[in-house]
């Protein structure tokens, strides 16, 4: 076995020490009718050869972006990676170290984590932030957990169409048992409609969740939106896209009361969903109510700045039932690469990649749109993704054909929007080409063509 | 040797005009914000990020990197978290492109190999656990629980048997109580003997037909397998509640015994523990469930399955909870879970748990002539000393002695929990560590009690700094760096 280093000898010393006859007699506390009585059912042992071999040829059944362009997003985006968050993600001491419970023997976790809190705040606009969540997903149910605890308004919380499916249907899970009903606000134009969402609020809801930009790459109106929660006395709960910060608006400048994201953009790989990092960041006279770890500064017994966990009296370990989450393991290694990202884009860097990320994605739309075929479902102004309408309806043969020809070329939405099964997203980040771009559009325009001589030849073959 | 000059604040190392990203130009027609996106929408200015070239970056996270004790450096018998050594070969398949660089959204014939990984993670992790359904999607062993208690409340929901209740042990861990109230359940404690057992007559006072699920950690927090785990499956049931298994502890029983086998209805599994995928500096974890087949149906959507050859996404699951968080589940993670069963298979699995209970039962053969262990001679995985005699002869808490093992190069043991042991220290050796190492552990700790409570109280002495004041991070709390 590779990674243990007990010899026979050391083994036959170490049970001579402990006064037992064989390491069998150190599992006589199981009942004998629990043990298994025969090996487990599992393929057999492989050498570091066999399995970076075996792995080899699995990976390579997988279209990645290195084989294929990617115009996927839906809350994941092909976003570069810059080689300093590599390096600094493979530093052995952070990534085999475990959650800073001795302050002493983390300095540099902890310091990591008030940095990231610093940055997160700096790029939201936010008072306070956490030391992360899970993903963008489980921050917003998080998030709509702590509304409800903060309000103590248990009637309701309204979502639109356009928050990301995933996220609704993770609200509604976590909500399921608990008295809250999700309230899902219809978006036909792509954005929410402030007056249809003014009548929709009460004096029971706890919370508006605001996606910016929203699931279908549109902007909303976030203030007016923002306006309506706070006259009802409901809190906004705003998922922002953290790249698209480089321009719009800070969540915080427009009253979000707790802003979350996904935030596997600053520096994580796609890895097929996951892990990510969960981005939660609030107002600080709701930090009390706040899951998840933060780290404080203080000074030690010199006097020396130094860092902790701190308001530990919300969590779990400390609080039990009572606590704000039963959250304990975090995404700790995607705070620090986003800290080696947002550090190594600065303020320029951010703002350069939103931009290209905003100028590919209208260039797309555009050339796209020119083909007969295909329109934007929506008239509104967009980040860095758009819906596509087919004139044709053919979402399905459209993406194969793409993907025969090397794009993963988008998302489409039927399978969440029934009304939009001829629909699909196409994200564009600044990783894209403007060839890439044109070449996607051809390959796009050819499969109708394709698809034309397909159908005038089974049209003859039956003819004859 | 330390370098004090770039472990300062990166935003104290900041300066206008440095930096170090550099962008393509845009190669499409470029056009006015303005002309783009109403001005409303717009920010004022790009956030206050700090300013600093690549060079600057690497070394002061570097520097901070040295800041930190970890698995890769140092002995860290952190109890209840199994710090065993991460494999380098789990890393490299992990970050393999057809890995690493796929876009959740893809269509199943793009991820053929994909998801036959995760689907022989789902069959493996069924046959471990003997029980027969599996899903991969809950991002941490807590996030593993509260999705599996949802599951529990959805059954009995559909079967009209609403059950308000979840009994917890006492020496629980925290998160069993909390996830029990987050799933909308009233978390009840249950009592535990002085051996560390459940105690059998508390559960009979609080098991009725409102119970719906108890939560046991099995080996427990204490590191004893519940002599009387079968009786209390069996009672459970009886009632029509279901079994928990917290499986926290999974790395003492691989291969051993299954928690299907001994009464679970639902478990999870900690892959960041068990399968040694590494703790990151708080994660990420992941937190894949095993259900019974009564309990499959309501599982998170999707599901792999097989057909032929073929592996594809299952999301028709109409009685499913629906989903805990976007997309399938923290693949990464479960990735490099896959590349340690492959590597050891079954034998090895087993090998894996025979010898971290041998690591830790030396451990403990060595360690409690210098700390009573209250809860016996013998141990599986990991076990709990009590600092009680020395707080009371000598005034050395058991904070004492986890700062001043740092001094020693070792990580601390985790201290205070479980709660039913006074000043608890509660150590995990794991199966990859040597006698060697085990016996040095045992001299620093005799060498350490018998020291003056003064250095202990000063303790560490070693470290960047020494005895944080807690008490004013809480109370003056300072969040973050003021712009």
């Amino acid at each position: 076995m590779p990674y243990l280093y007990n010899t026979p000898e050391d083994q036959q010393a170490m049970l001579e020490a402990i006064g037992a006859s064989s390491i069998d007699e150190l599992f006589d506390p199981i009942p004998e009718s629990l043990k298994l009585d025969r090996p487990l059912d599992l393929p057999p042992a492989l050498s570091e050869m066999e399995l970076d071999q075996h792995l080899r040829e699995l990976a390579a059944k997988n279209a990645n972006t290195g084989n294929s362009v990617c115009f996927l997003g839906g809350g994941c985006y092909d976003h570069f990676v810059p080689a300093v968050v590599d390096t600094i993600g493979s530093r052995s001491e952070f990534y085999t170290s475990y959650t800073p419970y001795q302050a002493e023997a983390s300095q540099g976790n902890l310091q990591v984590v008030f940095e990231y809190q610093s940055m997160i705040t700096r790029l939201t606009g936010m008072d306070v932030s956490n030391a992360s969540l899970y993903d963008g997903a489980s921050s917003a149910a998080e998030a709509v957990l702590m509304a409800i605890s903060c309000t103590r308004r248990h009637g309701k919380v309204i979502v639109p169409a356009s928050l990301h499916p995933e996220y609704r249907l993770t609200i509604s899970t976590y909500l399921e048992n608990l008295d809250a009903e999700v309230v899902e606000l219809e978006t036909p134009a792509g954005v929410i409609d402030v007056e249809q969402l003014t009548a929709a609020i009460d004096d029971t809801t706890a919370a508006v969740v605001l996606q910016q930009p929203n699931f279908f790459g549109c902007i909303e109106d976030a203030q007016s939106v923002a306006n309506a929660a706070k006259e009802a006395g409901a809190l906004l709960i705003t998922a922002f896209d953290p790249i698209s910060l480089g321009i719009l608006a800070r969540p915080g400048d427009y009253g979000t009361n707790i802003a979350v994201a996904e935030g596997h953009t600053l520096g994580t790989p796609m890895s097929y969903g996951g892990p990510y990092l969960g981005i939660m960041a609030c107002d600080k006279n709701l930090v009390r109510r706040m899951p998840g770890r933060i780290a404080g500064e203080t000074v030690d017994r010199h006097g020396n700045r130094c860092f902790v966990l701190t308001m530990q009296t919300r969590e779990q370990h400390i609080r039990r039932e009572k606590a704000t989450s039963n959250i304990c393991s975090n995404q700790g290694l995607f705070a620090l690469r986003a800290t080696a990202y947002l550090s190594q884009l600065g303020p320029q860097g951010l703002r350069e990649t939103a931009n290209l990320c905003l100028q590919k994605s209208r260039y797309a739309a555009e050339q796209l749109c020119e083909q007969e075929r295909f329109s934007l479902a929506f008239d509104q102004p967009t980040f860095k993704e758009f819906v596509i309408r087919d004139a044709d309806n053919d979402v399905e043969g459209l993406l194969r054909s793409a993907e025969q020809q090397g794009f993963l070329a988008g998302v489409p939405l039927g399978q969440w929007y029934p009304e939009m099964a001829d629909c699909f997203l196409v994200a564009v980040t600044e990783k894209r080409t403007k060839a890439e771009i044109d070449q996607l559009v051809d390959a796009l325009a050819q499969e109708k063509n394709n698809r034309q001589g397909r159908q005038e030849h089974q049209a003859e073959t039956v003819q004859h | 040797m330390r370098n004090t000059h770039d472990t300062k604040l990166i935003f104290d190392l900041s300066k206008p005009g440095r930096r170090a990203a550099r962008l393509p130009a845009c190669d499409v027609p470029e056009r006015d914000l303005a002309e783009l996106l109403p001005a409303a929408a717009l920010a004022d200015a790009p956030p206050a990020l700090p300013e600093v070239p690549d060079p600057q970056v690497i070394r002061h996270l570097v520097n901070l990197s040295t800041l930190t004790m970890s698995v890769d450096t140092n002995f860290y018998p952190l109890g209840s978290c199994t710090m065993k050594y991460n494999p380098k070969r789990n890393e490299r398949a992990a970050a393999m492109p057809g890995f690493a660089d796929v876009h959740p959204y893809q269509s199943d014939a793009t991820i053929q190999g994909m998801l036959e990984v995760l689907y022989n993670m789902q069959e493996s992790l069924q046959e471990i656990s003997g029980l027969p359904a599996c899903s991969l999607q809950p991002a941490a062993g807590a996030h593993g629980e509260l999705t599996a208690l949802l599951v529990a409340a959805a059954y009995f929901r559909d079967i009209d048997e609403p059950r308000t209740k979840v009994l917890c042990p006492d020496n629980a861990h925290g998160t069993n109580p909390a996830s029990a109230a987050m799933a909308g359940f009233d978390a009840i404690t249950l009592k535990t003997t002085a051996d560390g057992y459940v105690d059998l007559d508390d559960l009979d006072a609080k098991l009725d037909e409102s119970v719906a699920v108890l939560m046991i950690t099995n080996p427990s927090t204490l590191g004893l397998f519940e002599p009387n785990m079968r009786e209390i499956a069996d009672r459970v049931h009886a009632k029509g509640g279901l079994i928990y298994l917290d499986g926290a502890n999974m790395n003492a029983i691989l291969g051993i015994t299954r928690p299907g086998d001994f009464g679970a209805d639902m478990q999870h599994y900690n892959p960041h523990k068990t399968f040694s995928g590494p703790h990151g500096g708080g994660g990420p974890g992941a937190g894949p469930i095993c259900v019974t087949d009564k309990l499959a149906p309501y599982l998170p959507a999707p599901i792999v399955r097989k057909s032929g050859e073929d592996y594809s996404l299952d999301f028709d699951m109409p009685k499913s909870i629906g989903r805990v968080r976007a997309f399938f589940g923290n693949v990464g993670v479960l990735l490099r879970a896959y590349a340690y069963i492959r590597t050891h298979g079954p034998d090895g699995l087993k090998r894996v748990s025979e010898n971290a209970v041998l690591n830790a039962n030396y451990l403990l053969s060595r360690v409690k002539h210098i700390l009573p262990v209250p809860q016996g001679n013998r141990c599986m995985h990991e076990f709990v000393a009590s600092g009680k005699d020395l707080k009371r002869d000598k005034d050395i808490s058991a904070m004492d002695i986890a700062k001043r093992l740092l001094d020693f190069g070792v990580h601390a043991p985790t201290v205070y929990f479980p709660l039913t042991v006074p000043e608890a220290i509660m150590v995990e050796p794991t199966e990859t560590e040597s006698k060697e190492t085990l016996d040095a552990f045992a001299e620093i700790l005799f060498r350490i009690t018998e020291e003056d409570a003064q250095t202990l109280h000063d303790a560490p002495h070693t470290t960047a700094v020494s005895r944080p004041d807690e008490v004013r991070a809480a109370r003056q709390p300072v969040l973050v760096h003021a712009e």
